[in-house]
């Protein structure tokens, strides 16, 4: 398992004000697999996507991301796991003062093994499997929401992680530019054996999914396998 | 190569941001240079002040120097008795002694008629105490009466005497007493006096009616050749009055330059001017980098969700604080250059620019640049990555 999670507990505040978020989680990925979390605002789906990113910190409960235990756990171990996730945001987050290429490769220099020149090579790659050769040296404000998805998800996946977590990834795109983007992505992680766990509303794209996983308040409602 | 590694991606970033956004690059940097040009011109100002305080006694010809313990400053001095000079003449090094009245007086300047105050340095001319070449082959003329040399370092307002000397024109009046210039010699003003004369200890008496030969200002002592000084400074220190100082002509230098610095509160205004162009251009630096941080702390959240630990970010906000130094400290150094020649044209006191005074105002403008980062850094708090999603 790439993804191990067992009882999690998670609440916000404390006192009488404790807000439960997450009620006893029960989740399993499996190595390569691509699940879609789907639920109701407020139901603890981006909570859980934080907490397995090592973003946020749990103390209930057991979380164990790639052998390695998340709940509390010290900052080396979060930042660990973090190197070898990639994040899809619902806001595409890229630089703003760097081009195309120089946000790609900001994944690149945290590999510290790896020379300039094959970090550019590795970006250059990795922005022409997502169809942007010629957007390379553009600003992110002189590319499209979905150009800008899809720098975002080249960023995501050119340092090569195990993990990809995406929080709506096409909240903000069009229909079109927005299954572009996920069939880009599904694509690419599949060829890399990349486990996926996507948030999204949108039904357009389930489609995509080995696996919806359902949560409401805080629970994991249903489990809907897709053949 | 790991500091390479460490600081090259996070100053290369801290880089990329900066030239991102132009027009706040060049008000960052002009509030660096302001802070700059400041610093420079306080400490020439003050630089200049403390050299041409001290020019004083810098052409002094002699090994120790008796001065009153009251006496502040060489442009106010308490007077002595001549006798406790001559005492010294008792010990074997002494080779000779030599008196040297001093005392400010307005001189009627030859054009205008305007009088103004400057000082005026009396000795006997074959003692050469003032190692000015120009006064040493006037020294048998300074002997004849009511006669002086002008300094003709002096501030304009005394008129252009050289010129009118070249002119036949050469009296003038001395604490309204009437004297005949001789010519002229090159010495330097001071902040205490704007112009300098020098006549013979005959003619300072009569410039100076209530002044005796027997009151002096400072006692000048010359030793054999050989002579170990600060040994023989101790020796003579035990011979003389309490009441009397004796002082190397290092001492003298330095004691000339402490008053400026500490008894006299001139020193004490550049210095405070100095903290503040230094704390102005903190805040301004702090202001940006503090600026720049929140409108970058989504990104900053952003790459640590990626990996990338505090300690970068950190050295991130130093490494444009440097830049922000070094880009603002350049065209600072060039124009306060230009403002020092300026300065030296228009108020006669020389301000050079030395390396060290250079190398002095880079510390101080990267130490205000990283004082200033370590003050924002606290802002980066606010980019947590729990909040990205």
């Amino acid at each position: 398992m790439v993804i191990d999670v067992h009882n999690l507990n998670f609440s916000f505040g404390s006192g009488s004000l404790t807000q439960p978020v997450l009620k006893g989680i029960d989740l399993a990925i499996r190595k390569g697999e691509i699940v879609l979390m789907t639920g109701p605002s407020g139901s603890g789906k981006t909570t859980l996507l934080t907490i397995i990113g090592g973003l946020r910190q749990a103390s209930n409960g057991s979380v164990v991301i790639l052998g390695e235990q998340l709940v509390n756990s010290n900052e080396q171990t979060k930042v660990k796991i973090r190197r070898q996730t990639g994040y899809i945001f619902q806001q595409h987050n890229l630089l703003k003062s760097l081009t195309a290429l120089q946000n790609v490769c900001m994944t690149l220099e945290l590999q510290r093994d790896l020379t300039e020149s094959e970090r550019q090579y590795r970006a250059q790659q990795m922005l022409a499997a997502v169809g942007l050769e010629d957007r390379m040296h553009y600003f992110p404000e002189a590319l499209s929401g979905g150009q800008r998805q899809r720098v975002s998800i080249a960023r995501a996946l050119a340092g090569r992680p195990k993990i990809i977590l995406a929080d709506e990834p096409t909240a903000s795109l069009d229909r079109q530019s927005g299954h572009d983007a996920v069939e880009i992505l599904k694509q690419l992680a599949k060829e890399l054996n990349t486990t996926i766990l996507l948030v999204t509303h949108d039904y357009r794209i389930l489609d995509i999914a080995d696996r919806v996983v359902e949560l409401e308040d805080g629970f994991v409602k249903a489990v809907e396998k897709q053949e | 190569m790991s500091i390479v590694n460490t600081w090259y991606f996070p100053t290369r970033l801290a880089w990329r941001q900066l030239i991102h956004d132009r027009l706040k690059l060049v008000a960052a940097i002009s509030g660096v240079l302001f802070a700059c040009v400041l610093v420079f011109m306080q400490l020439g100002f003050k630089d200049a002040l403390y050299a041409s305080a001290a020019s004083m006694p810098l052409k002094f010809d002699g090994d120790l120097f008796l001065i009153h313990q009251q006496s502040e400053a060489m442009w106010r001095p308490a007077q002595f008795e001549r006798s406790e000079l001559m005492r010294a003449l008792g010990h074997p090094a002494v080779a000779e002694v030599a008196p040297l009245y001093l005392s400010l007086a307005t001189f009627k300047a030859l054009d205008t008629q305007v009088k103004r105050t400057l000082m005026v340095y009396g000795y006997d001319p074959d003692t050469d105490l003032l190692n000015v070449d120009a006064i040493k082959t006037k020294k048998h003329e300074l002997r004849v009466k009511d006669t002086v040399l002008f300094d003709e370092y002096s501030r304009p307002e005394f008129g252009p005497v050289s010129n009118m000397l070249e002119a036949g024109q050469n009296r003038t009046e001395v604490n309204d007493y009437k004297v005949t210039i001789l010519g002229v010699f090159q010495l330097g003003i001071s902040f205490a006096a704007d112009g300098n004369i020098v006549t013979s200890d005959l003619n300072f008496l009569r410039i100076f009616p209530n002044r005796s030969a027997e009151e002096i200002d400072v006692g000048v002592i010359r030793l054999q050749p050989g002579a170990f000084i600060p040994e023989i400074k101790e020796e003579l220190r035990a011979h003389l009055n309490d009441f009397v100082k004796i002082y190397t002509y290092e001492e003298v230098l330095e004691h000339e330059r402490l008053y400026w610095e500490n008894a006299a509160p001139i020193g004490f205004i550049f210095n405070f001017g100095t903290i503040m162009g230094l704390i102005v251009g903190m805040v301004i630096v702090y202001q940006i980098l503090f600026t720049e941080i929140n409108n970058y702390r989504f990104e900053f959240a952003t790459l640590k969700a990626m990996g990338y630990p505090h300690s970068y970010f950190i050295r991130m906000v130093f490494a444009s604080a440097f830049i922000l130094a070094i880009l603002g400290f350049v065209p600072g150094l060039a124009l306060s250059s230009s403002l020092y020649n300026l300065a030296e044209s228009q108020i006669f006191i020389p301000m050079p620019m030395t390396l060290e005074k250079a190398v002095t105002v880079f510390v101080f403008i990267l130490f205000m640049c990283t004082t200033a980062g370590s003050l924002a850094i606290h802002r980066l708090d606010s980019a947590s990555p729990a909040d990205m999603f």
